[in-house]
């Protein structure tokens, strides 16, 4: 099951590249098979037992004996729930694309399918080794997406991307192989846990770039803004999360140690990245900037939910992830369709596209509603758990975080206020259309899926990790126990 | 009287057969016509390195038990096998590449010829055994590269090539001939297990002579498989040879210096493994240095590979130094997907150069990807591979080098390794980026006029070479066994 959620769209990205098809026909493909991943998701939601702790779903096969490599992968709550978002986003940017219209389609929709296929592999992998290679394979879509398809400035910014992200991975090679070569065996369930800092440094630089975590953001505002609106909603939606699941799966469940000795310096930046994320935000000239940054700061919250060191943090962590992942793929969308209406996206020249567009001006402000985390929402139900989790640890972690979160109303208030409201902009023209069918066809699921998780987040918060110890090992110390205080 | 030693023909059958059609291409060159010539030249020579393939692929089979054959001159093992496998695979790809390569004066016979005879020369030298065979072997396949380096005298750069890579060359052979003449000085042997034997039962470990004689041996090789800082010749030559030749010494070349060295080392010099191994991580660590630096600035596609060759030549050079059976098993599995993305991506290369009829640029590469998908994949993927992300063979040959310093205890050697590969991106990239990311229209490109040349063979071994550079990622597995087996011969 696992296994044909991975090659489901990696065999649709083969073909969509060997088939001489035309644009419509690989855009039209491409949609059919990432909504084919959706309902098969759906079906391995429907499999999975949620009151079992450990592993589900897993398949194993031997790949490279010598060195205790193989081909494992299997489910976890959190990891499934993950893989929903992605899949959800993944299927919205791929039809985003073929409404726009993207030059060479083949090779462009068998990428992004091939960026699906390793986004799931990321999730499910249970080997060491065969995540750092599934982590890697999302690199190379990327790049060329970026590359290929993006604005003006899009050389730099894949090159400043591609190192940066670079530099951290092949820290974590160095990790992996450290640890793989001691422990005999590359397999996350079956080894033990380590107490070595400089290997968990390792593997948390790799996750900190890819975030990415203060200070490691420098390749953030360009790579958002030079990509293609859709694959930037996939940068900070799905691609973000693999960092968090690896902090989640490999960092903190292999190294107690390390995570309890280390907590405070990544608390630290977490912190800070919040706090600055939101300030740099609410000064950013333009739509994309904001919700750049935006990430940025939900990131930092993030992981201060997943070092707050209890369940409540954990679980706020994962529902935070699903949400975030939603909110800044459809905030970015939305940023392309008003993109394309406008010819920028400078906040300057944009204003009044309220006026005679009430369907962009419900999904911007619905959409920038749940993002500052009125009560009632599902991004308040995630803050709030995160919040919960890191006063444990102390409450100053709450208070910056809770003051954050009051800078998060500021910007996206100011972002939805520069665009819907104020007198018209220079850049905005009458002929300037709402939203068009289609572009509801891939916005409406997003926020429904939004509206959806504001009514019942316990579906996830309650869902991601089982009763009890769900790693069998190294996870004891940490294990989400329920009914915390 | 001599006595004749008993000779087991068998275990030289891939030499046998190779030469055996240098000869035939001779007479091809010479008696037949001569619109025929080239096409029976180019099948007898492939044909000579299939068969040298199958006869070492048996000769893998049939030798679990390495023993030295012909009077103790060569070694019969699965190593020397696995040595051969790779020069005969990579012979054959080399063919293929050059079918289409316009030899202007008509020497398409003898081009073939050389090249059947350098295989041969190769197949010699990684089963030598003995100091002179080494030597011999080495100028036999040496000599053949000069003339092939130089073959195309109206080349701009070709005949500079060969003459640069004969005086270098040369060199380091004398160099290398001159550091076994001071070995045999001080132990009075030529067998490689006897020099080792020797040495411990004479105390000879600190002996001057030796030590000399090995710092020189090291450097001859060095040389041969142009690490850093034998390499001056690199660029130069592989700059201005016909590319399907620099396809075929990158590959081969390389993999033959690096897997006599490993012998030479291993079986020779076993009591001052603590000082060559550290002498050979230092110019490990200088060749990715240089190599990857040096590859930064340049513009001519070539020359990029030709750095990257060197800072290659000092990944493996990493699993020579670790010095034990996960070295042995990383240097001979890296070699086969480095053997396939460096003879895929010369040929790329030529494939351009064909039809653009003048070199190969970062700039006049632009728009490539798009226009000939094929190549742009393959490109594509050897970049990769190179730049060692996974879906590429070569991600696990780094993988498995770093994990036999890890054995070693050399973490240092790892961190030097991945500060590498972390500078060698740009470059891979900067490739990649002129594939795809650029469009041919922004540069005026000189049309090469009309379509360009729909070229068969060479699409084929291009195709060949990516199916190994990315089957020995997912297949890595019995690809360990052969190497891990092929390591088992050497005393370590």
């Amino acid at each position: 099951m696992t296994t044909a959620l991975i090659l489901l769209p990696l065999g649709g990205g083969l073909v969509v590249w060997l088939l001489p098809w035309t644009r419509f026909w690989a855009g039209s493909f491409a949609l059919l098979v990432s909504l084919a991943e959706v309902g098969l998701w759906i079906e391995t939601l429907i499999r999975f037992d949620f009151a079992r702790p450990g592993l589900q779903l897993d398949a194993r096969a031997s790949w490279f004996g010598d060195l205790g490599i193989s081909y494992h992968v299997g489910l976890y709550g959190f990891s499934l729930w993950l893989i929903g978002m992605s899949v959800t986003v993944m299927a919205a940017s791929i039809a985003y694309a073929f409404w726009t219209g993207r030059e060479r389609a083949r090779a462009y929709f068998g990428l992004q399918l091939f960026l699906t296929g390793a986004v799931v592999g990321v999730f499910a992998a249970q080997d060491l080794l065969l995540f750092y290679a599934f982590f890697e394979a999302m690199l190379i879509p990327l790049y060329v997406l970026v590359g290929v398809w993006g604005g003006a400035g899009r050389l730099g910014a894949t090159l400043k991307f591609v190192i940066y992200t670079m530099a951290g991975s092949l820290l974590m090679l160095a990790a992996v192989i450290v640890l793989g070569v001691h422990q005999g065996s590359f397999d996350l369930v079956d080894t033990g846990t380590s107490g070595n800092t400089w290997i968990f440094l390792g593997f948390v630089a790799a996750f900190a770039v890819k975030a990415p975590l203060f200070p490691f953001h420098g390749w953030l505002p360009d790579a958002y803004r030079e990509a293609p609106p859709e694959v930037s909603a996939v940068l900070s939606g799905v691609v973000s999360k693999a960092a968090v699941y690896g902090l989640l799966r490999i960092a903190i469940a292999k190294f107690p140690g390390p995570t309890h000795d280390v907590r405070v310096p990544i608390l630290v930046f977490a912190a800070i990245g919040l706090v600055y994320g939101s300030l740099v935000a609410f000064r950013a000239p333009d739509v994309r900037g904001v919700i750049a940054y935006s990430s940025l700061a939900q990131m930092g919250l993030i992981v201060l939910g997943l070092f707050a060191g209890n369940s409540l943090g954990f679980d706020g962590a994962i529902l935070q992830s699903v949400n975030h992942g939603l909110l800044s793929a459809t905030l970015f969308l939305l940023a392309g369709g008003i993109e394309r209406r406008a010819a920028t996206g400078e906040l300057s020249r944009l204003g009044g596209m309220a006026r005679g567009r009430p369907v962009l001006a419900t999904l911007l402000m619905t959409t920038g509603i749940i993002a500052l985390a009125v009560p009632g929402s599902t991004a308040f139900a995630g803050e709030f758990l995160i919040l919960a989790g890191v006063f444990q640890q102390g409450w100053v972690w709450a208070v910056i975080g809770a003051g954050a979160i009051v800078l998060a109303a500021i910007y996206m208030l100011r972002l939805i206020s520069a665009v819907l409201h104020r007198e018209v902009g220079p850049a905005v023209s009458d002929s300037a259309l709402d939203l068009r069918p289609a572009e509801l066809g891939f916005l409406v699921p997003l926020v429904a899926c939004l509206l959806a998780l504001s009514a019942w987040p316990a579906a996830i918060s309650e869902r991601s990790f089982a009763h009890g110890a769900t790693f069998r090992v190294g996870w004891t110390s940490y294990a989400p126990i329920r009914n915390v205080p | 009287m001599i006595s004749k030693p008993h000779v087991d023909w068998f275990a030289i059958s891939p030499e046998l057969v190779l030469l055996g059609v240098a000869a035939l291409a001779l007479f091809v060159a010479v008696l037949v016509p001569r619109w025929l010539r080239k096409a029976l030249a180019a099948f007898l020579c492939a044909g000579g390195f299939l068969g040298a393939f199958v006869a070492a692929g048996i000769l893998y089979g049939r030798s679990a038990h390495g023993h030295p054959v012909v009077a103790d001159a060569i070694v019969r093992d699965r190593f020397g096998a696995l040595g051969m496998l790779i020069v005969a695979g990579c012979g054959l790809l080399a063919v293929f590449i050059s079918y289409r390569e316009p030899v202007r004066n008509g020497h398409d016979a003898e081009y073939y010829a050389l090249l059947a005879a350098a295989g041969a020369g190769m197949a010699f030298f990684v089963t030598a055994n003995n100091l002179m065979t080494i030597f011999l072997s080495l100028e036999w396949f040496s000599i053949c590269l000069y003339v092939l380096c130089a073959i195309d005298v109206d080349l701009v750069g070709s005949l500079e090539a060969g003459l640069k890579y004969l005086v270098v060359g040369s060199f380091g052979s004398a160099v290398l001939l001159f550091g076994s003449a001071l070995v045999y000085g001080a132990t009075g042997k030529l067998g490689l297990d006897r020099i080792g034997a020797t040495v411990s039962a004479q105390g000879l470990s600190r002996d001057v002579l030796l030590l000399a004689g090995l710092a020189m041996i090291i450097t001859g090789l060095g040389f041969k498989s142009s690490s850093a800082p034998f390499h001056m010749w690199t660029p130069d030559v592989y700059e201005g040879s016909p590319t399907p030749v620099t396809a075929f010494m990158s590959a081969a070349t390389k993999t033959v210096a690096l897997v006599v060295a490993l012998r030479v080392l291993v079986s020779a010099f076993p009591q001052e493994a603590h000082l060559w191994t550290v002498a050979v991580a230092a110019i490990a660590c200088a060749s990715l240095a240089i190599g990857n630096l040096a590859a930064l600035v340049q513009r001519n596609v070539k020359r990029i590979l030709a750095y990257s060759s060197v800072s290659h030549a000092g990944f493996m050079l990493i699993a020579v130094a670790a010095h034990n059976q996960s070295g042995a098993r990383a240097l001979l599995y890296y070699l086969v997907p480095y053997s396939a993305m460096s003879l895929g991506a010369f040929a790329v290369v030529a494939a351009r150069e064909r039809e653009l009829g003048r070199a190969v640029t970062l700039d006049n590469l632009a728009g490539m990807g798009w226009e000939r998908p094929l190549l742009g994949v393959a490109m594509f993927t050897f970049m990769l591979g190179f730049a060692g992300f996974p879906l590429t063979g070569g991600f696990f040959g780094k993988f498995l080098v770093f994990s036999a310093a890890v054995d070693r205890g050399w973490t240092w050697l790892v961190i030097v390794g991945v500060a590498a590969t972390a500078v060698s991106l740009y470059y891979y990239l900067g490739v990649v980026r002129a594939l795809y990311m650029r469009t041919g229209a922004e540069l005026q490109l000189a049309p090469a006029g009309g379509a360009p040349p729909r070229e068969a063979l060479l699409q084929t071994a291009v195709l060949g070479c990516l199916a190994v550079t990315v089957a020995s990622f997912f297949a890595v597995q019995p690809l360990v066994d052969l190497a891990k087996h092929a390591g088992r011969a050497l005393p370590l």
